[in-house]
């Protein structure tokens, strides 16, 4: 499991548009990194990342090796109901990690 | 870690595969047209934020905004970023909709090199706009071992 | 020649000019808002991964760090403004990355922790975020006098095959740029830092070595006394500024 910082807002006002973001502690490897002995170190990192709310997907990204290691993405949803905000990062090495926070819509 | 003329020497199965030439990685334009279908992209509307400046390449901090209402009538349906000369030209593609509220997404980037940057914004109607930025890259004087 | 510039540059007070200036300053504004902001700033993943080994055993017969020193955030708040300091049972000057190892071998009774490993890394981090925002004060005992004084030797010393010391560059030429980059004045106030060039956290003794590297001169060995040294007088010199732990530089 890699070390995930999160800053979601635990309350919003309804139809509020709120900012999330997300940092996850991973090597981001771009395959073109020769190692001392000048052998390609394989690609290794995170391709995918969804924001799911209310039900459905509200913010899809595809990464390359051009983001930078521990991956930082923020980004915008309107606050429509309370419920779980779920996030997931998907990549290479069978990568898969999905962290929930909890909003209260009033 | 040295590499030293031994340690290269005694790697047998040691594969010095060169990073992608000029001539064989995917040109930016190409990537380009992979997003756009061949469409044309008109300048305007997307604000592409990153220091002209950036004085190490690995961790670039950028931004994409649009200008747009945001509604089911009028949205912005996906933001591309690409790059001119990185080993590869794709940055980030991301997916948007009136749900998204703004049009809007930063994250930390690498760059290579000095060279240009990109950001496309496809509109729900369609149409595409982009803004072209180059960044100028220096690097950390101390080279570690 | 070089024994005049030797003797002006050993006439040189600890004290750098009154305008002493932290690295952070140094940087781009982009990478000073990194710095400053929490959900960015990668460092913080380290800062994380502490705590969490913080109310952690390290093995089943072992307390861990909260058992004995409870809640870090006032337990440890200004511990890491006043290392290196002096471990009067070894008689020598101690950093704080070797007093959790020293803790983890003898009164946590389990392995001790690797140098450069990244569980030291974030349990130095975990415990040098709590000073955040206090003044570096070294301890003023007279057991820490005589590592301060090998590091301000050391400093001064004319190093590696392009013969330079870190006052050459960091006193005498601090705020010019060496190949693009601004050389900082090299104030040790956000360690472990987040380096750009790393892409992860690293110890001021990585950074020293990269620097000896680049002077091509045999970088000291991890945990060595001549870093520890080094440190004492670089707190020293950096007296009064605020620690920023979990910093970025590039």
């Amino acid at each position: 499991m890699a070390r995930v910082l999160l800053r979601v807002p635990t309350s919003a006002e309804k139809g509020a548009v709120i900012e999330m973001r997300a940092l996850i502690q991973h090597v981001m490897e771009t395959g073109y990194r020769p190692n001392a002995e000048g052998v390609l170190q394989p690609r290794d990192i995170i391709w995918n990342f969804t924001c799911r709310y209310d039900g459905e997907v509200v913010f899809n990204a595809t990464l390359s090796p051009a983001i930078a290691a521990n991956p930082f993405i923020a980004f915008t949803t309107i606050a429509t109901q309370s419920g779980p905000i779920s996030f997931t990062w998907e990549g290479d090495n069978g990568f898969a990690q999905t962290e929930t926070r909890h909003i209260t819509v009033t | 870690m040295k590499i030293t003329r031994r340690v290269l020497l005694a790697a047998p199965g040691a594969l010095l595969l060169p990073a992608p030439t000029r001539a064989d990685r995917q040109s930016l334009s190409e990537a380009l047209r992979q997003f756009t279908g061949g469409q044309p992209m008109r300048e305007g509307r997307v604000r592409l934020d990153v220091s002209p400046l950036v004085e190490n390449g690995n961790a670039v901090p950028i931004s994409v905004a649009v200008e747009t209402s945001m509604t089911a009538a009028d949205h912005v349906r996906r933001i591309g970023v690409f790059n001119e000369r990185n080993p590869q030209p794709n940055v980030i593609i991301a997916q948007f909709g009136p749900r998204s509220g703004r049009a809007y997404l930063a994250t930390h980037i690498r760059l290579a090199t000095t060279q240009d940057l990109v950001a496309v914004a496809e509109m729900s109607d369609g149409s595409l706009w982009a803004q072209r930025v180059m960044v100028v890259v220096t690097l950390a004087a101390c080279v570690e071992g | 020649m070089k024994r005049i510039i030797a003797a002006l540059l050993a006439c040189c007070s600890v004290a750098v000019a009154e305008e002493r200036r932290s690295g952070l300053f140094d940087m781009r504004p982009e990478a000073q808002a990194m710095q400053r902001d929490d959900s960015m700033n990668p460092g913080m993943l380290w800062v994380l991964d502490g705590e969490a080994l913080w109310g952690r055993k390290p093995n089943p017969a072992a307390q861990s760090c909260a058992d004995c020193h409870g809640d870090a955030a006032s337990s440890m708040r200004g511990v890491a403004a006043r290392y290196p300091a002096f471990d009067a049972a070894q008689g020598a000057a101690i950093d704080l990355a070797g007093r959790i190892i020293q803790c983890r071998e003898t009164r946590q009774g389990s392995a001790p922790l690797a140098r450069e490993g990244q569980e030291l890394l974030a349990l130095t981090s975990y415990v040098a975020h709590q000073s955040r925002g206090l003044p570096i004060a070294p301890p003023d005992d007279a057991g820490m006098r005589a590592a301060r004084a090998q590091g301000q030797s050391i400093y001064m010393t004319q190093l590696g095959q392009l013969d330079l010391s870190c006052a050459q560059c960091h006193d005498d030429n601090a705020g010019r740029r060496l190949a693009g980059s601004v050389i900082p004045q090299g104030h040790p106030t956000g360690y472990p830092i987040y380096r750009l060039e790393w892409q992860g956290v690293g110890s001021l003794q990585r950074r020293l070595r990269g620097c000896m590297v680049g002077v091509r001169a045999e970088p000291f060995a991890y945990g060595s006394a001549a870093f520890i040294a080094i440190e004492a007088f670089l707190m020293e010199r950096a007296r009064g500024m605020e620690v920023e732990t979990p910093g970025i530089r590039p």
